[in-house]
């Protein structure tokens, strides 16, 4: 109950915040920290809950964001039939590739999906249908909820954002009180116990597979209407498939606000040292994230929920496990 | 059939060097069960050091493999010692995501410093000749190096099989608790394994410097195809990388060449999750 209503008030205070600032800067560091901390709370549901590393998450996204952008761009309409379809099929996807690869632990699972994001980005680079190495250039319309696209202010992505964000945490709220969110720890815990006990753990995997893929895909859709563009690199890399591991580790793995809390603290500080300190040259704020990364792993792999339970800010619980 | 003998001799080419740069890479995960993902920024940490003792001080890199080989032998030594080793044990994921930290800190470090622009060392003392080997023609600087790259792999080998390192290294491999009741530095071998791993990039990244542009992007795609040759080859085993490093070589070159050249990393990756899927702990894991 009560997260529900931590829920609600942290959505009513998105709601006010950007017409509180009116300023651009500002709501483009808001929408994107809700848009990754819902991309890192999709990865959370596999990576975090069910223990299973994937690096392939930015193949889910990427299909999502080509879902909605060739519905605007291919076949000149509007995003919404793209948009469930990308993310049906992004979980379509996700099954057939888990299936292989879920035979595989540890280094050898993150291995092979590395090269499935690989051969998805090399192929799209190719592949003239889906718009090659030129990518998917969105056209110029008037805003509005039909397109999902705002030129003029940040408003309608703001909104977008928090009812996407709602919607992923939401998800995972119900799913972690459920039987499946037990079977899915159970599973991360032991496999080979939580089988002794009955518990189906290739379907437990696939169906955390699954339901993450959809909602990563949704994610991507709402990456490609926001930068107005898609193309391979852009969304099929292996750069953005890290993105949804580091953030939710730097939050806390397998906490339900450790996603929210890495993308506050990632997506602002990225987005302040790129602005502040470009006149150092390239690269400097990319070269602090890395350090961010080191200094996080080396002092407290369990990210910021691991340093509240280390003062002693959640009542005793633990910081999740990595 | 002159096309056949080219893309074989292309593809073991390529392959020999995959095989070092993926050897060291294959040692590290085999005694410390730790991928480091930084592995393809020290290739590119060498290859820049062996770039700039080519253009400032003139020395060619035929000679100057040696020092990048030290070099990246202390700067691998160095990263483990102040990284790796401080987040060993307390997660599954905490060393390869700090090594991923660390080959971002790199890469965008030399982005920093020395530009995203292509660097390619001009006249050295192998560039522009070029061998018939049974009708294909191998440009020599290239040949060279997958010739040193075996003569490399070949020594790593003999060194962790027959001496008396070796045998500690392996002994620490299989059960790092036992091997210290025996009185085995396992600290020590630990900072040598990953100062070695460098090494075998190090040496790969000087002699490749010879024929490849350097840029800081350049480590990504070697690292990639190193982790699915250690992955193929299987847990920690250097001939099976460079087998696997070789299979690979020769996928790349065949379907570059039949196929269509944007394929054939597609191809490699492809096959890797074949054989993964018959193979789960690759084709000379256990």
């Amino acid at each position: 109950m009560f997260i529900w209503l931590g829920l609600l008030a942290v959505l009513a205070a998105l709601a006010v915040i950007p017409g509180a600032i009116g300023n651009r800067f500002y709501a483009h560091v808001l929408v994107l920290v809700l848009l990754y901390a819902s991309m890192a709370q999709s990865w959370n549901i596999l990576g975090g809950y069910c223990g299973q590393v994937s690096f392939g998450h930015s193949v889910f996204f990427g299909i999502g964001a080509y879902g909605a952008g060739m519905a605007m761009v291919t076949y000149r309409g509007v995003p919404w039939p793209g948009i469930i379809a990308g993310a049906l099929l992004a979980a379509a996807v996700s099954a057939l590739i888990s299936w292989p690869c879920f035979k595989l632990r540890g280094h050898y699972f993150a291995i092979a999906t590395f090269a499935i994001v690989e051969i998805f980005g090399r192929l799209f680079l190719v592949w003239d249908w889906v718009g090659g190495a030129l990518g998917l250039d969105y056209p110029i319309l008037d805003d509005s909820w039909k397109y999902f696209l705002w030129s003029s202010d940040k408003t309608g992505y703001f909104t977008g954002a928090a009812l996407l964000f709602a919607f992923v945490f939401g998800v995972v709220r119900f799913l972690e009180k459920r039987r499946f969110g037990y079977y899915a720890r159970a599973v991360r815990e032991g496999q080979e116990t939580a089988e002794s006990l009955g518990v189906d753990s290739m379907r437990v995997k696939l169906t955390a597979m699954a339901i993450s893929a959809f909602l990563a895909a949704l994610c991507g859709a709402f990456f490609a209407q926001y930068n107005y563009r898609v193309d391979p690199p852009m969304v099929l890399s292996l750069d953005m498939s890290m993105k949804f591991v580091l953030i939710t580790i730097l939050g806390g793995m397998g906490t339900f606000w450790g996603p929210l809390l890495g993308a506050a603290v990632l997506i602002p500080l990225q987005e302040y040292t790129r602005t502040y300190l470009s006149h150092f040259g390239a690269g400097v704020d990319q070269m602090i994230y890395g350090i961010l990364i080191m200094f996080m792993m080396i002092r407290q792999p369990k990210g910021i929920m691991g340093f509240l339970a280390e003062f002693g800010l959640l009542g005793g619980k633990d910081g999740g496990d990595i | 059939m002159d096309n056949f003998a080219q893309v074989v001799v292309d593809g073991l080419m390529n392959g020999a060097i995959y095989g070092l740069v993926a050897a060291g890479l294959s040692l590290i995960w085999g005694v410390m069960d730790v991928i480091n993902f930084a592995h393809g920024e020290f290739l590119m940490a060498a290859m820049y050091a062996c770039y700039w003792l080519g253009s400032l001080a003139g020395i060619d890199p035929t000679v100057s493999w040696i020092a990048t080989g030290a070099f990246l032998f202390l700067l691998s030594a160095v990263a483990y010692k102040a990284v790796v080793r401080r987040c060993i044990g307390k997660a599954a994921m905490a060393p390869l995501l700090a090594t991923f930290g660390l080959s971002i800190f790199l890469k965008n470090f030399c982005l920093n410093r020395f530009t995203p622009n292509f660097r390619l060392l001009n006249n050295t003392a192998l560039s522009g000749k070029t061998v018939n080997i049974f009708g294909a023609i191998a440009p020599v600087p290239q040949l060279v190096t997958a010739l040193f790259s075996l003569v490399v792999i070949a020594a790593l080998y003999y060194l962790i099989k027959k001496t008396r390192t070796g045998w500690a290294i392996q002994a620490t491999a299989m059960d790092a608790e036992a091997a210290e009741l025996m009185g085995i530095d396992t600290e020590r071998v630990f900072t040598l394994v990953f100062g070695l791993g460098g090494m075998c990039v190090g040496i790969a990244g000087g002699f490749m410097t010879g024929y490849l542009a350097v840029f800081p992007e350049v480590g990504t795609l070697f690292s990639l195809i190193a982790f699915v040759v250690v992955a193929l080859g299987g847990f920690g085993s250097i001939p099976g990388a460079l087998c696997a490093a070789l299979l690979i070589g020769l996928v790349e070159s065949f379907a570059g060449f039949y196929i269509a050249p944007v394929v054939k990393y597609v191809a490699v990756f492809a096959l890797y999750l074949a054989v993964i899927m018959v193979r789960p702990k690759g084709l000379f894991g256990w």
